[in-house]
């Protein structure tokens, strides 16, 4: 099953991430929390003068889905200009997983999302809301 | 360990229909999160059914035959609510929408008419946010000051804390009387008594204590108590206040409106007797019926019966959850436990555990359960828990159990 393909392609994601860590100093960094579950999840993003991603990374806690869903936005956003990482939208982080959500998993999956758009739009603490993720 | 169950769950199971599906082709419904919701029974069900079909019209007002049915039933239900629970009187008994509801009502009504800046208000670090959030409202309106009763690695109170704070004088000791989280079930009894000595007024979150085993309010002493519906077979939307009524007489109404006045002038109003005075506009009739079938349904069964069936189940879980090394088991040993067991297995977020177990039918609780104090306290931010009930058996731990090894191959 496709299903079970992508699942499995998450939770080999959830072991063994591509870029979780911090970056210090970095030019932009947001966190915030998922309240239903405790997740949390801290995003580190290094720019160049053409404001061209250099460098991202992701840390904090979280389910199988939040965290190779980080680990995938953070994939997709290294080479990218600012401008093209702010177009990102939750059908794009959808298409990475690959899987049925349902509404709990779904603000799982988003987290990072969230975080990114906190992060590029130099929001204030908790300033990032599910209607930027459309 | 005997393996007999002291329930006919047979029998109890097949008066829950819900519980006659399967999840996933082949895996049958298998419900461990009662501590969340119960399911309800078709005698539940069918007497608020029978309400809406038969003669469904609004309370204490109207003067027709229907009205008078429904008045009359709903105030039955409060009485056999308050015979539950060994109140003295039933207008001791005061609906609201769920335990929260109750907790807000006496942190708007009886704390802020008699709770002043640097007053004390003695919780515990075990509290669901219910019994946080409106204690650390009204000490940023007031001025109050909070403190809690530590909890042990053991995850039960430290008692001899509890009785140097008690020494600092709190007002009022506002404690669950059983733990969502770790299913302590705390000695309210002696709790109570010392919180009286040391001249505090208790409440006491009855949230998952008065559907598990038998409470006696006057037994306990306690000055107020809450609990909700929907755990205890009842509906959604319905909750219970018990108070002493002399406390309850002396608080100012919470919410004005309908129901709760004797009379209303242009610019005044005289508040109506208990437990009215406390129940402003239309409420919850239907679910009010419900629950007084639920308590009528538990009552049969027998709350000892409930116990008893739901600590072998608890001891049973525990010694198959503490068999699989990973699995770190939170909370007392089952002699101080109701039906409820938070875990973490290494390697697997809740989350995933929860899927996992999905995938097997078996339906737990996954996240921080409302007490994020409590988890940040164990150095966790999420837990699974599965939580028992009397139509659970001693096969579905076993599926739990099975799916719990199915978890640890898939990411252990």
């Amino acid at each position: 099953m496709m299903d079970d393909l992508y699942r499995e392609q998450i939770i080999d994601r959830y072991k063994n991430p591509h870029y979780r860590g911090e970056l210090d100093p970095n030019d932009y960094s947001y966190e915030d929390d998922n309240p239903t579950c405790g997740d949390h999840i801290r995003i580190d993003i290094r720019v160049n003068d053409d404001d061209v991603v250099t460098e991202a990374a992701f840390s904090g806690e979280g389910c199988s889905i939040s965290q190779a869903s980080a680990d995938m936005l953070i994939e997709s956003i290294v080479g990218k200009s600012l401008d093209e990482v702010k177009t990102i939208n939750k059908e794009d982080v959808l298409g990475n997983l690959g899987i049925e959500l349902g509404p709990v998993r779904l603000k799982c999956a988003l987290l990072s999302l969230k975080v990114l758009k906190g992060s590029v739009y130099e929001l204030p603490e908790n300033g990032a809301t599910d209607d930027m993720l459309e | 360990m005997s393996e007999t169950q002291p329930l006919d769950s047979a029998a109890i199971r097949a008066d829950f229909p819900v519980l006659n599906q399967e999840v996933h082709p082949g895996q049958p419904l298998v419900y461990l999160d009662s501590a969340a919701t119960s399911q309800k029974p078709q005698a539940v069900i069918d007497a608020m059914g029978a309400y809406y079909r038969s003669y469904n019209s609004n309370i204490h007002r109207g003067i027709h035959t229907l009205a008078e049915r429904a008045t009359a039933d709903y105030e039955h239900a409060r009485e056999r609510i308050a015979t539950f629970i060994g109140a003295a009187h039933s207008h001791e008994v005061i609906f609201t929408r769920n335990t929260t509801e109750s907790i807000n009502l006496i942190a708007y009504s009886w704390a802020r008419h008699n709770l002043n800046a640097g007053d004390l208000v003695l919780l515990t670090e075990m509290e669901h946010h219910s019994n946080l959030v409106p204690w650390y409202q009204l000490a940023e309106e007031r001025g109050v000051e909070l403190a809690y009763v530590p909890v042990t690695e053991d995850g039960l109170l430290d008692m001899d804390a509890y009785a140097d704070l008690l020494a600092r004088g709190p007002k009022l000791v506002s404690f669950m009387h059983m733990s969502n989280v770790l299913g302590t079930i705390n000695p309210a009894k002696e709790m109570i008594a010392a919180a009286h000595d040391a001249g505090a007024t208790v409440l006491v979150d009855g949230a998952q204590s008065v559907p598990h085993f038998a409470v006696d309010v006057q037994d306990l002493d306690a000055d107020f108590y809450a609990f909700s519906s929907h755990k205890m077979l009842g509906p959604t939307g319905l909750g219970v206040l018990y108070g002493k009524s002399e406390l309850l007489e002396a608080m100012p109404p919470f919410l004005g409106g309908g129901d709760m006045i004797k009379r209303v002038e242009f610019g005044s109003f005289t508040p109506n007797d208990l437990p009215h005075k406390f129940e402003a506009g239309t409420p919850a009739i239907a679910e009010v019926i419900g629950l007084g079938v639920a308590v009528d349904y538990l009552n049969r069964v027998g709350m000892e019966a409930v116990e008893a069936h739901e600590h072998l189940l608890t001891a049973y879980a525990i010694e198959r959850l503490e068999e699989a090394p990973t699995v770190r088991h939170f909370g007392p040993s089952a002699e101080h436990k109701g039906g409820a067991v938070s875990f973490t297995i290494e390697g697997a977020h809740a989350h995933d555990v929860s899927e996992v177990l999905d995938q097997f039918g078996v339906a737990v609780r996954a996240g921080h359960h409302c007490a994020m104090p409590l988890h940040k306290k164990f150095g966790i931010t999420a837990t699974s828990r599965a939580s028992f009930y009397l139509y659970n058996t001693i096969d579905e731990i076993d599926r739990l159990i099975e799916g719990l090894y199915r978890v640890k191959e898939i990411y252990g």
